[in-house]
C-alpha cells in the first residue's frame, strides 16, 4: 500500500526530510509558472522544471529548467512530479515522469481524454507509481507541502484528512473545517473526471491509518459509483473515526454532464440519491450544504469521545 | 456525446453489425418518401437522447399510409422526458426469436472497459437478469472470451458465431471511437439465427472530440452553449428562472442544490472554470443576457487569490453597457469585499457574505 506521507515527507532519517523535491513539467507556461510560484511560497521545495527547448534556463532565477524529465530526474533525484501542460499533451509528459521514475505525479490538466488516462495509469501500475488526479487540483499536508493549486487561504495544518472530486468545493469546505476550528492533516483532490488516478477508495487506504486522524471528510458529486464503493468499503472494514460526506449535483437533471467531465447521472448509475443512501447505510451523515460540514462532524466527534 | 439511435446505428452499418434497413427524417414529407422506399410494415421510432421511449408512445407500428399519415406527426410530437423529437426513424418490422442485451461500458470504479450481456434483453439495463460480467481492459475483447460469453449466455450453433463477430465489432467500434458505453438492446436472434441490432445507445468521451472530427456532426449545442464552450466555460441550460454562475464545477453544482433546497428554479449552470477575472464575468454575463427566462442572477465565487472589486467591476461594466438590468446576487469570497460591497452601492448587485444569505434574496428578490 502507498505511503502517501512518506512520498511527500520522506523517512526522518532522510537529509531532505519534509523537504522532498518537487518537479514542474511545463513551467514556463502560464498556468504552470503562476502555480510554481505559489507552491514556491508556500513552503514545497520545488527543484527543477521542465520544458523541452528552455533547458539551461532558470525559472525565477532560482530554478533550473531541463528539456526532459530524465535529466531533471537525474539531477535532482526527485520522486515527485506535478504536470501542467495542456490535455492533448498529458500522456507523453506522464509516460516521460513515470519511464523516469517519479513515484507521485499530480495531474492537473481538465479534458484528458479518458484512454489517455487509462494508458498512464497502466503505466504508473507497471512502475509502482501513484496518479492523483487527473482535473484535480492536487495533494497538499497543509502549512508544510502543496502539490497543486489550491489556494493558501482556506487550510491549516490538524487531523482532519479531506478526500474531494471538486476543487473549489475542496477549498470551501476545508476552510468551513478552518473557522470551525478542525485542521488538516492532508487533502487529497481525486479529480472530476470518469477514471482517477487515485480514487476514492484508494486515498481512503492512504489516509484511513494516520495515527493522529481524529476524522475524515468526504466530498463527493454525482457521476459513477465511487462513492458507494467507498461506503462498502468503510463498513467491510470497520473503520471507525468520525466521517462526514457532503454529495454535489442532487438537483442536476440526468445524462447531462455538470461541468466535470465525470458529473453525470445515466439512467440510476452515478445518482444523488444512491451515494446518500449508501452513506447512510454506513452511518456516515451527508450535509445538505458546505457549512453544514464541520457542525456534523463536531456532531460525530462528540459522540465518539 | 450521445448519440441518437439512427446515429448508432450509422457507426454500426460503418462496423458491419447486422441491422433492419431503416431511414431517418426530419418532416412528414421526407417521412412519406421513405415509407414508400422501406414499404410496409414498418416502425416509426422518436429519436430523443433519453430511454423509455416505448412506454410513452414513441415507437408505433404501420401497416399502410393511413397509419402513417396519423401516427408519424403523433409521434414528432412527443415530448419524452422534457425531450422533443430531433429526427424519425422509419424501420423494417423485425421476426424475432429471441432478444438479447449487450454493452461495453466504461466501467469508472474499476477502471476498465466491461463486457455486460444477458439472454434476456429488450428490458431496461436495471432490470435485465443473468448479467454476464466480464473486464476487458481497454475494450480488446479476443475470439475466445466473445465465445465465452457466448457459451455462458446458451447461445448455440449458427448464433454463437453470429454474437461472436457483432461483440468484436462492438469492441473495435468503442475502441476506435473512445465511447464510454456502446450498448444493443435489444440484440435480436431472428428466426433464421442471424443476430441483427435492433436498438443502439451510443455515448463517447467529449474530451477525446479533438481526436474524432468525423463525429463533430453529431455533436448537439444550442447557441449559447456553442458560446460557453468557446470562452472555456461549461453552461448547462435549464428550465427555471434565476441563473447560476460560479468557478467549479462541485461549486455550481452545489449552488444549485441549495438553490433547489429553497424554491428557487436555476436557469443554467454556468461554471466560469477554476479562476475569475472582470473578462471572465462579463463574458458570463452577456451569456445570460441572452437567455430570455432568467429574471434574476446568483453568482457564487469562491477565490482564494480572486480579488472581489476585480468581479464587481464586471457587473459596474454590465450595467453600464445595458447588457443586464437584472439584480444579481452575489456571494465573493475573496480578497478585498468591503471595498467591492462600496464600489457596487446603489446599483442592482448586492453582495452577500454566506451563499445562503444570498440564495434566500435570489429567491425573494428576482424580478417579478
Amino acid at each position: 500500500m502507498t505511503d502517501i506521507f512518506e512520498l511527500l515527507k520522506g523517512k526522518p532519517e532522510d537529509s531532505d526530510y519534509k523537504k522532498k523535491g518537487v518537479i514542474v513539467q511545463g513551467i514556463t507556461g502560464a498556468y504552470g509558472s503562476l502555480h510554481a510560484h505559489n507552491m514556491i511560497t508556500y513552503g514545497t521545495n520545488v527543484v527543477a522544471g521542465v520544458t523541452p527547448g528552455k533547458g539551461g534556463q532558470k525559472f525565477e532565477e532560482s530554478v533550473p529548467i531541463y528539456n526532459t524529465m530524465q535529466e531533471a530526474v537525474d539531477a535532482t533525484k526527485a520522486k515527485i512530479s506535478i504536470i501542467f501542460v495542456p490535455a492533448k499533451f498529458f500522456l507523453a509528459a506522464a509516460k516521460e515522469a513515470l519511464e523516469a521514475g517519479i513515484k507521485l505525479l499530480v495531474a492537473i490538466p481538465e479534458h484528458v481524454p479518458i484512454r489517455d488516462t487509462m494508458e498512464a495509469l497502466n503505466l504508473a501500475n507497471q512502475k509502482g507509481a501513484v496518479i492523483i488526479g487527473p482535473n484535480t487540483p492536487g495533494i497538499m499536508i497543509p502549512e508544510l507541502i502543496k502539490v497543486g493549486i489550491m489556494p493558501a487561504m482556506p487550510f491549516k495544518a490538524g487531523n482532519i484528512a479531506v478526500l474531494s472530486k471538486s476543487g473549489t468545493l475542496l477549498y470551501e469546505i476545508s476552510d468551513a473545517l478552518t473557522n470551525s476550528g478542525f485542521g488538516q492533516s492532508i487533502t487529497i483532490g481525486i479529480g472530476g473526471d470518469p477514471i482517477n488516478g487515485t480514487r476514492l477508495i484508494d486515498a481512503f487506504e492512504m489516509v484511513k491509518d494516520i495515527p493522529s486522524l481524529e476524522g475524515l471528510v468526504i466530498v463527493g458529486e454525482i457521476g459513477g459509483d465511487s462513492e458507494e464503493m467507498l461506503a462498502q468499503k468503510i463498513i467491510d472494514s470497520g473503520f471507525k473515526k468520525p466521517t462526514v460526506a457532503y454529495i454535489a449535483g442532487r438537483a442536476a437533471p440526468k445524462e447531462k454532464r455538470m461541468g466535470h467531465a465525470g458529473a453525470i447521472v445515466m439512467g440510476t448509475y452515478g445518482s444523488a440519491e444512491s451515494k446518500v443512501s449508501m452513506f447512510n447505510k454506513a452511518n456516515i451523515p451527508v450535509a445538505k450544504r458546505p457549512a453544514e460540514v464541520p457542525v456534523l462532524l463536531a456532531g460525530k466527534i462528540e459522540k465518539s469521545d | 456525446m450521445q448519440l441518437l439511435e439512427f446515429q448508432a446505428k450509422e457507426l454500426f452499418r460503418e462496423y458491419g453489425i447486422n441491422l433492419l434497413d431503416s431511414i431517418s427524417s426530419k418532416n412528414i414529407e421526407e417521412g412519406r418518401k421513405h415509407a414508400k422506399q422501406l414499404g410496409y410494415p414498418f416502425v416509426i421510432k422518436i429519436q430523443v437522447p433519453v430511454g423509455g421511449r416505448g412506454k410513452a408512445g414513441g415507437i408505433q407500428k404501420c401497416q399502410n399510409d393511413d397509419e402513417f399519415e396519423l401516427k408519424y406527426p403523433q409521434v414528432m410530437d412527443l415530448t419524452i422526458k422534457g425531450e422533443k423529437a430531433r429526427a424519425i426513424l422509419l424501420e423494417k418490422m423485425a421476426d424475432i426469436k429471441k432478444e438479447l442485451y449487450l454493452s461495453l461500458f466504461l466501467n469508472r470504479s474499476k477502471r476498465s472497459y466491461t463486457i455486460i450481456a444477458s439472454a434476456e434483453g429488450g428490458v431496461e439495463i436495471e432490470s435485465v437478469k443473468n448479467q454476464i460480467i466480464k473486464e476487458v481492459g481497454l475494450g480488446e475483447v479476443s475470439d475466445e472470451l466473445a465465445r465465452e460469453v457466448a457459451n455462458e449466455m446458451g447461445l448455440q450453433g449458427k448464433t454463437v458465431d453470429g454474437f461472436i463477430d457483432t461483440l468484436k465489432k462492438l469492441s473495435k467500434l468503442t475502441i476506435e471511437k473512445e465511447a464510454e458505453l456502446a450498448e444493443i438492446n435489444p440484440l435480436a436472434i431472428m428466426q433464421d439465427d442471424t443476430i441483427m441490432a435492433l436498438d443502439g445507445k451510443f455515448v463517447t468521451d467529449d474530451n477525446s472530440n479533438f481526436r474524432h472530427p468525423e463525429l463533430q456532426k453529431y455533436q448537439e449545442k444550442t447557441e449559447i452553449e456553442e458560446q460557453a464552450e468557446k470562452s472555456g466555460f461549461s453552461l448547462v441550460e435549464l428550465d427555471g428562472d434565476i441563473a447560476v454562475v460560479g468557478n467549479g464545477a462541485g461549486l455550481v453544482m452545489s449552488t444549485l442544490d441549495m438553490l433547489s433546497d429553497n424554491g428557487g428554479k436555476p436557469a443554467c449552470f454556468l461554471d466560469v472554470g477554476g479562476g475569475a477575472t472582470t473578462e471572465s464575468v462579463y463574458e458570463a454575463l452577456t451569456l445570460i443576457s441572452r437567455i430570455n427566462r432568467v429574471k434574476g442572477i446568483l453568482v457564487n465565487l469562491y477565490g482564494g487569490i480572486v480579488k472581489t472589486t476585480v468581479v464587481a467591476e464586471a457587473f459596474l461594466k454590465a450595467y453600464e453597457n445595458n447588457l443586464i438590468d437584472l439584480p444579481v446576487f452575489a456571494r465573493l469570497k475573496g480578497t478585498e469585499s468591503e471595498k467591492a460591497k462600496k464600489m457596487l452601492e446603489g446599483s442592482r448587485t448586492k453582495i452577500y457574505s454566506s451563499v445562503e444569505e444570498a440564495i434566500n434574496a435570489a429567491v425573494m428578490g428576482k424580478k417579478k
